[in-house]
């Protein structure tokens, strides 16, 4: 019932906007914390500039419910009937995984051998496993209990940064940097009834990659009046949990060095990590759409025919 | 179920089971010659469809028992080791997974078409009543399937759901400990709910059993809402009704298989793909998609137990609708005030379905409160004041009249009966 | 269906045609649809991807074992010793249970000769899959008439080369795909 009785509050005073964010900034404990700064009774006339800054404040609550902006929609090479992975792209992605993100993130239910072939990312089983021999991995017990540290071989998983949540918690100020495995399919801003109704036809999927590619980008932005950046955090307008985040901005443009001529600029860095991340949440996409089209095709010629088969044993009958 | 039968066994071995076992009889009786008035729409195909649901979601969620691990350190792995390592694994999830939606869908259908066309006024209120029962259980199977892959949504709707128990006086604070085998929702509740989530499907089909039996024993309703009156009203269940009923299923698969393929996320919410949390609960948390209507009347009451008591009360009237309406004209074609009444009550369902995926604060709820206490008002005061007051059209004397000469054909409304 | 076909007898081979096509087509789609659901009792990726051992053998002196799990399985790794190795080499194959090498490695008709169940160019290494060919128990090594292995479930006797000799085991123990990277380090798989 805890999360329930926080709305009690709001029931019972549902135009005390204040309140409300505070209600809200607690359900966000220690990873964000929007503090809106009060305007105080003022007896004097309000001068032109404090009733637009009252204005502009009027907005930010009003638009309480993060993000405070909606990510831009992306042309993914996986989105659609069709949609493929592009594995150059994801090749780079992963780079960028491996040399910015995976320092802080881990990857656990991606394993090595998930790279290989062009269910992976395009690469052969070589380079498959020298690319895994070149992390180590903890293993064991060995005939004498100890745990011991050996080359990766494609089998395994990625290794954490971090041994435990607690460790990534301590060494990043409380806050536990999330595993990516699974992050393209478990962040995604509301679109709202009618877009809601309308990605049924247009079959959109990509919210998560469209939002990991926006918060990549939307550092720097100047927060709005009224909206106190909390210590430690970090304006992010498109953030879905608050108006900040304890994350700094993790790229900057040519901190990665591509081999294939990609521009080496923040978007670019960050559509290619969240095509990465895209695929590394969902590996069989690439397959379901294939097989998806084929079962379409079937299923429309099979119901064409029972439709005949119907129409044919109803003849004679009037109904 | 017996008493249409035809049935004549032609062969020695056939002869030899039927006088022991008359299994063939029944079934002949039961889905072949079973008599199906003639007018029956498309909207009687749910049945079927239903049926066909229900064998598939039993079928891949065996399936997927033989890779889920119902422990919380290990369900949520399990379940991204089937969507990643098992052959075919995210095909068999994503079809449980959107096919439980298209349960609800399937369902809720089948439940206006009965109330539209009166299916569950006398003879076949029996039938209702074991309709609701089945959902019911589909409600219990789906909630507790849904807490299975171990996320975020799945730990705090179990959390949420067993502390709706709380709100009982006295007693409340001991039901949920003893649903919850501990302090909170933890790896016992999820084993626990993990069995009897494998039970419920079975339970399931035997009320249904139950339901095709009560249909037909009092036989199918229809469009017209008056009764079979000769056999020129009706026609063999095989063909005529088994291969509506299976095109009908094949049309529905294309749609199920656009969510399975094209969108197989697009009713989950993505907070359940972020493994569960115990201490720190989502901001924002809503139930899938076909209990927000329950959920919004729930949210409507600002308490506790009243609240609880409302959200039961929405299912428990449906038990009673039968007698809540007091109209004897069945299909809503003949009765236009009813009829329109009868679509401000989907509108309304899907106000409270679109609310309760809302906020619960400002205007909403004001909104839920309203579209709440007119979800009641329908079946409490609107149902039975139309059967006073409205003035029926008259009904056709017979199906097959009312077949080969269009809906003209006219006689005074004496009710249904005849 | 059959009391349909004498009504509209207009175009009787058409709509023959439509019955037969639409039941083709549900044949069809029913049985590639049960194909996800007999694949996927198969052993899965990751069980697939561990199905490759790499051991070290450098501490293995000969008269010593050791034993490794391979897909779930034991798999014995013996040194053996020149007396042992002698004593396979007497045997006349011919009068063995079952003449055949059963090693993954070479051809299947391969004869049980002790070269045959040694590893190829160093005849001291037995390398095999410890289940016995009878029920499936692991037999114990060193033991028996034979000197070799003996499967306490049902009294399956093998000799030191691996070879069935007594009991109602009907295969020699079998021996998997393997091959040695290094000198001192052997592949499994």
């Amino acid at each position: 019932m805890r999360n329930l009785s926080l709305t009690v509050p709001l029931l019972t005073a549902p135009y005390l906007r204040a309140s409300l964010l505070g209600a809200m900034a607690l359900g966000f404990g220690a990873f964000t914390s929007p503090a809106i700064s009060q305007e105080g009774d003022d007896a004097s006339e309000p001068t032109q500039a404090e009733i637009a800054a009252i204005d502009e404040e009027q907005e930010v609550h009003d638009t309480a419910h993060f993000p405070l902006k909606k990510p831009e929609l992306l042309n993914w090479s996986f989105a659609g009937i069709f949609g493929r992975y592009d594995l150059p792209q994801l090749q780079r992605g992963f780079q960028v995984y491996r040399e910015v993100c995976a320092s802080c993130h881990g990857l656990e239910y991606v394993a090595f051998r998930n790279f290989q072939g062009h269910g992976g990312l395009g690469y052969s089983e070589a380079e498959v496993k020298a690319l895994a021999a070149e992390y180590q991995i903890t293993a064991g017990p060995n005939d004498e209990g100890d745990m011991f540290e050996r080359p990766g071989i494609p089998a395994d998983r990625f290794p954490s940064p971090f041994p435990n949540v607690q460790a990534a918690a301590a060494a990043n100020g409380g806050a536990a940097p999330p595993d990516l495995s699974l992050m393209a399919k478990a962040r995604g801003a509301s679109r709202g009834p009618v877009w809601t109704v309308l990605d049924f036809f247009t079959q959109y999927q990509e919210a998560g990659p469209d939002y990991i590619h926006a918060l990549l980008t939307g550092y720097g932005e100047e927060p709005p009046h009224g909206l106190e950046v909390a210590e430690g955090t970090y304006y992010n307008p498109y953030f879905l949990a608050g108006a900040s985040l304890a994350m700094p901005p993790p790229l900057s443009d040519g901190i990665v060095t591509y081999s294939d001529g990609s521009p080496e600029t923040i978007d670019q860095y960050s559509r290619d990590v969240s095509a990465f991340l895209m695929w590394a949440a969902e590996p069989h996409l690439v397959e379901r759409k294939r097989l998806g089209f084929q079962v379409g095709i079937f299923l429309i010629v099979f119901a064409g025919l029972m439709y005949l088969t119907k129409k044919r044993v109803w003849a004679r009958e009037a109904h | 179920m017996e008493g249409h039968s035809t049935y004549q066994p032609k062969n020695g071995a056939a002869k030899w089971l039927e006088r022991r076992l008359p299994i063939m009889g029944l079934a002949h009786s039961s889905f072949v010659a079973y008599p199906t008035p003639r007018n029956l729409n498309y909207w009687w195909t749910f049945g079927a469809i239903l049926s066909f649901v229900l064998a598939e979601q039993i079928i891949t969620g065996i399936v997927l028992a033989m890779h889920y691990v119902p422990a919380g350190s290990l369900a949520f792995s399990s379940v991204e080791s089937i969507m990643r390592d098992v052959n075919f694994g995210w095909l068999l999830r994503y079809i449980h997974a959107n096919g439980a939606s298209l349960f609800f869908f399937a369902v809720y259908i089948h439940m206006f078409r009965g109330m539209y066309y009166g299916s569950y006024k006398e003879p076949r209120e029996v039938l209702w009543i074991l309709g609701v029962l089945i959902l019911l259980l589909m409600i219990a199977a789906a909630f507790m399937g849904y807490v299975l892959p171990w996320g975020q949504m799945s730990f705090w709707a179990a959390t949420v759901i067993t502390n709706l128990f709380s709100a009982i006086p006295l007693v409340g604070p001991s039901i949920t400990e003893w649903l919850w085998g501990g302090f909170a929702v933890d790896s016992a509740t999820l084993n626990r709910f993990y069995a009897l989530h494998y039970l419920l499907p079975f339970m399931i089909a035997g009320v249904v059993v139950l339901h095709i039996w009560a249909l037909h024993v009092s036989g199918q309703n229809n469009p017209l809402g008056i009764d079979v009156k000769s056999k020129k009203d009706t026609l063999p269940f095989t063909p005529f009704a088994t291969i509506k009923d299976m095109f009908a299923t094949v049309v529905f698969l294309i749609l199920f298989a656009w969510l399975v393929f094209y969108l197989p996320n697009y009713m989950g919410h993505p907070d359940n793909y972020i493994p569960a949390d115990p201490l720190k609960t989502p901001a924002h948390i809503v139930p899938e998609w076909y209990f927000l209507p329950f959920y919004a009347i729930l949210r409507a009451i600002p308490d506790k137990l009243l609240g609880v008591i409302a959200l039961f009360a929405a299912i428990a009237v449906l038990f009673l609708l039968p007698w809540f309406d007091t109209s004897r004209v069945r299909s809503a074609k003949f009765r236009p005030i009813f009829r329109q009444f009868f679509w401000i009550f989907v509108l309304v369902c899907i106000g409270l379905g679109y609310l309760g995926s809302q906020p619960a604060e400002g205007g909403y709820v004001i909104a839920s409160r309203i579209l709440t206490a007119y979800y009641f008002l329908h079946f409490l005061v609107i149902l039975p004041v139309i059967g006073l007051i409205e003035r029926p059209k008259p009904l056709p004397n017979s199906i097959s009249e009312s077949v080969l000469q269009g809906s003209g054909a006219a006689a005074p409304a004496t009710g249904s009966k005849g | 269906m059959a009391n349909t076909e004498t009504a509209d007898n207009a175009e009787p081979t058409r709509r023959d045609f439509i019955y037969i096509a639409t039941g083709g087509v549900a044949a069809v789609g029913a049985a590639l649809t049960i194909w996800p659901f007999i694949d996927q009792m198969n052993p899965d990726a990751a069980a697939l991807a561990l199905a490759q051992v790499e051991v070290d053998v450098s501490a293995l002196e000969p008269g010593m074992s050791l034993t490794v799990k391979w897909r779930g399985k034991p798999v014995f790794i013996r040194n053996r010793t020149a007396k042992e190795i002698e004593e396979a080499e007497a045997v006349d194959v011919d009068s063995l249970p079952d003449g055949l090498a059963r090693n993954a490695n070479l051809a299947a008709d391969a004869p049980a000769s002790d070269a045959n169940r040694g590893a190829d160019g160093r005849e001291a290494w037995l390398v095999q899959i410890g289940i016995c060919t009878h029920l499936g128990c692991v037999p114990l090594g060193q033991q028996g008439a034979y000197g070799g292995y003996f499967c306490p479930c049902h009294g399956s006797v093998y000799d030191t080369a691996g070879r069935i000799r007594q009991g109602p085991a009907p295969e020699n123990l079998h021996i998997p795909v393997y091959s040695f990277v290094t000198e001192t380090k052997l592949r499994i798989g």
